[in-house]
């Protein structure tokens, strides 16, 4: 079938979705600004100049930045762009990071060729997973994703198994050293590659959602019968979305076997899927930089809260987390941007119309 | 001029020879450690699912505490740093990289929990950090020739299975034995021990039945019942908190009187015999390796009034019925005699050597058990001792099983 133009789309897509106003505007499919352009070399460059700057272990920390940054990206697509909610993606980046480590210890491949492979098998697990779950609405996925969480861990101990995943003790891997002899640590070379295939899979999911595929999918959120009336097939295209988010988890869970160069059952316990949830929210699900400070939440959040208090770190965690729901409603990402609209309408305030509020609106008929 | 300087050094190298604190000149550090101070790490679930364990930790911050207050370690302070892992083992790498490339810890000290250990045992033995007496019992912590730097105290599940079929093999050579386990690690861990200690040979011959619990499962009831029907004469239980009381309560109501081996994990007497029925507990064999601050029988033993004493003074917040408070308690005084033996070498290497060179009995210990390791030996517990319970508290017998 022909692709459901923007416009139409716009117009037979009222804003009724609750989850609309708070993606609406902030997963922008138009291009950048010559400003952000500017400010996303910047940043690159910065990030790339990291293993100059700091130390292996602080590294360390960065990489596993990243690797939550593209779970967090991939729960967004799930969660911010098709509106379902996933507390299972903890077992995609398990199943990704088992993939990589028994291809890596039982069967000898290079650590990189792992995380394509990694990537694919959590995408056909995912969508054939989701195609009977996603008849499920709301409440009901994300119980079912949560057993998915739950079983996982037990599932990996199980006797049958434990010829390949080492059972309780788990698999621990070499950790790669940098290639060509170049002069770099481990860590630094670790915190590259993870730092570019984050890149790449930030480029490939920004150009998935902002054809064809990205559009059915807003089209299924806000309105499913009438994207259902426009052709859409939703069931297919809620799949793909699922698949498409478990590849993201299950590359980063890769990685995150590779760096972290051990998994483990305990490694990958249900709380995971939640703090994923949790990051992908605080982090805000309406903007592409949300998953970055997500994972940053996820990362440094509960060391802060451990320096602050060992006798209670979760207590001051939860605290943290009920301030940030109140007082950025879009997530980090989705207040910063705001201060920085603000702060730019200001200086062009001559123009009433040239802050035209974006909540309530749809992304599709914002952009050209 | 020169030569005048040849003659001085000369002489003043023999003069300090004859001094009897030449050690003196050949103090050797590790990072983290100074005249005054040893600093180590540890990571423990001070949060998430597992952090009831977080209590070990701060019981052996207390005692260093107290240790501290009384001159410290060859006037050194112990200084432990506890960063919490959550019991996730990618958190652990992290704060083991912490502790080790941020803080400099000297060495690292009774993390919890195998997988957290696991994590971090390659990252460790690869920089040569001795990664002392894991706090988990699995026999692969003692694997001394592939990892020279990782040594563990504690008896493992497998080898207190392993006591009580010897114990069975002395006492009732002819032993039908029926297992009940909680469907969990530990649970398997017992399992494959006592297998393990029959020999392939054997197993079917003396293991007559066996059956696992879920901890959703409201009694065990029913598994009593099919255990027994398969006419063992032993029965062997996997003790978990309220299932533990509730079997033997089953057992006995239904008249049921085998030879009943309850393993170490649930003998507490006020936590799970008093509800069970203490009448109902009486004749129950177990073995452990430390004192059960529970039981009545040591409330005048010095080793145990020491312990409630720097308990309520040190860390009152702590439970004194916690079994947990023991065992790191134990611990800390099994790191405090290692380093005494270090003296002013305090490298890694000695530490590592000084770990794997211990023979001493502690306070909190069972009388007779010693923790002695040594270079081909990273297990320091291995004998425990046999008790049973005469309805008032558990009664030691026997001689000590396994080698010390």
């Amino acid at each position: 079938m022909a692709a459901i133009s923007d416009n139409t789309a716009a117009r037979v897509v009222p804003p009724v979705s609750l989850a609309a106003p708070v993606v609406s505007g902030a997963l922008r499919t138009g291009g950048l600004s010559r400003l952000e352009r500017t400010g996303l070399v910047l940043l690159l460059a910065l990030a790339c100049a990291l293993p100059l700057l700091v130390t292996d272990y602080r590294l360390f920390q960065a990489t596993m930045t990243l690797i939550y940054a593209i779970v967090l990206f991939g729960l967004t697509i799930l969660t911010g762009y098709s509106g379902q909610i996933s507390l299972g993606h903890g077992a995609f980046y398990a199943l990704g990071a088992y993939t990589t480590a028994i291809l890596i210890a039982r069967l000898g491949m290079p650590y990189w060729a792992t995380l394509p492979i990694a990537g694919a098998v959590c995408m056909v697990v995912g969508f054939l997973f989701g195609r009977p779950a996603l008849r499920l609405q709301g409440h009901y996925l994300a119980l079912a994703t949560f057993a998915l969480a739950v079983a996982t861990p037990q599932f990996l101990k199980h006797k049958s198994l434990q010829g390949w995943t080492g059972g309780v003790q788990g698999i621990t891997l070499e950790k790669p050293s940098a290639p060509f002899g170049l002069p770099m640590t481990p860590d630094a070379w670790l915190y590259l590659l993870t730092l570019f295939v984050a890149v790449v899979m930030f480029v490939l999911g920004r150009n998935l959602l902002k054809g064809r595929i990205g559009r059915a999918l807003l089209a299924i959120r806000d309105h499913p019968t009438a994207a259902s009336a426009m052709g859409v097939n939703i069931s297919l295209y809620k799949s793909l979305a699922f698949a498409v988010s478990a590849l993201f988890t299950g590359v980063a869970g890769g990685l995150g076997a590779i760096v972290v160069q051990f998994v483990a059952p305990d490694s990958f316990h249900p709380l995971l899927s939640i703090l994923f949830l949790v990051g992908a929210v605080i982090g805000g699900l309406s903007s592409w930089w949300g998953p970055l400070f997500g994972a940053m939440f996820i990362q440094f959040v509960p060391n802060f809260a451990e320096d602050l208090s060992k006798s209670a770190p979760w207590a001051i965690y939860g605290v943290l987390m009920i301030l940030s729901v109140f007082l950025l409603k879009k997530g980090i990402a989705g207040a910063l941007e705001g201060g920085w609209r603000r702060l730019t309408r200001s200086r062009r305030s001559s123009s009433p119309t040239a802050g035209a509020p974006t909540s309530g609106t749809t992304p599709s008929s914002e952009t050209p | 001029m020169k030569r005048r300087t040849l003659i001085v050094s000369a002489s003043a190298a023999t003069g300090l020879a004859a001094l009897p604190h030449l050690a003196f000149a050949q103090k050797k550090y590790a990072p983290g450690i100074t005249d005054d101070e040893i600093k180590f790490g540890q990571t423990g679930p001070l949060s998430g699912p597992a952090s009831a364990y977080g209590t070990i930790g701060r019981v052996q911050t207390a005692y260093f505490k107290m240790l501290n207050e009384q001159g410290g370690v060859n006037g050194r302070k112990l200084n432990l740093v506890v960063q919490d892992d959550g019991y996730s083992p990618p958190k652990t790498v992290e704060q083991v990289r912490r502790l080790v490339e941020r803080d400099e810890v000297a060495f690292i000290f009774n993390i919890l929990g195998t997988a957290p250990n696991v994590a971090v045992r390659k990252y460790l033995n690869e920089r040569k950090i001795p990664q002392l007496f894991t706090a988990a019992g699995a026999s692969t912590f003692g694997d001394h020739k592939n990892w020279p730097w990782t040594i563990v105290l504690q008896p493992s599940y497998q080898a207190e299975a392993r006591i009580y079929v010897e114990y069975l093999k002395k006492t009732k050579p002819d032993a039908k034995i029926a297992l009940l386990t909680g469907n969990d690690d530990a649970g398997k861990d017992y399992v494959e021990g006592v297998k393990h200690a029959l020999g392939p040979d054997s197993v079917k011959k003396h293991i007559v039945a066996e059956a696992t619990f879920e901890s959703t499962d409201p009694n065990t009831d029913s598994q009593v019942l099919a255990l027994r029907g398969s006419g063992a004469d032993t029965l062997i239980v996997h003790g978990v908190s309220k299932w533990a009381s509730m079997t033997i309560r089953k057992v006995y109501d239904i008249g049921w009187k085998p030879t009943f081996i309850l393993t170490a994990t649930a003998t507490s007497v006020s936590g799970v015999l008093e509800p069970a029925g203490l009448e109902k507990a009486t004749g129950l064999i177990t073995s452990y390796y430390l004192k059960d601050p529970n039981d009545p029988q040591w409330a005048n033993d010095k080793g145990f009034q020491d312990w409630l004493a720097f308990m309520k003074k040190y860390y009152p917040s702590g439970s004194t019925g916690d079994q947990l408070n023991v065992y790191g308690y134990t611990m800390a005084q099994a790191l405090v005699q290692t380093l005494k033996q270090c003296k002013d070498d305090l490298s890694r290497e000695n530490i590592m050597k000084q770990a794997a060179n211990l023979d001493v009995e502690l306070p909190m210990l069972l009388p007779g058990i010693r923790i002695k390791t040594g270079p081909n030996d990273y297990f320091g517990v291995e004998a425990q001792r046999m008790m049973r319970f005469n309805g008032k508290t558990w009664e030691l017998f026997g001689d000590l099983i396994g080698q010390n």
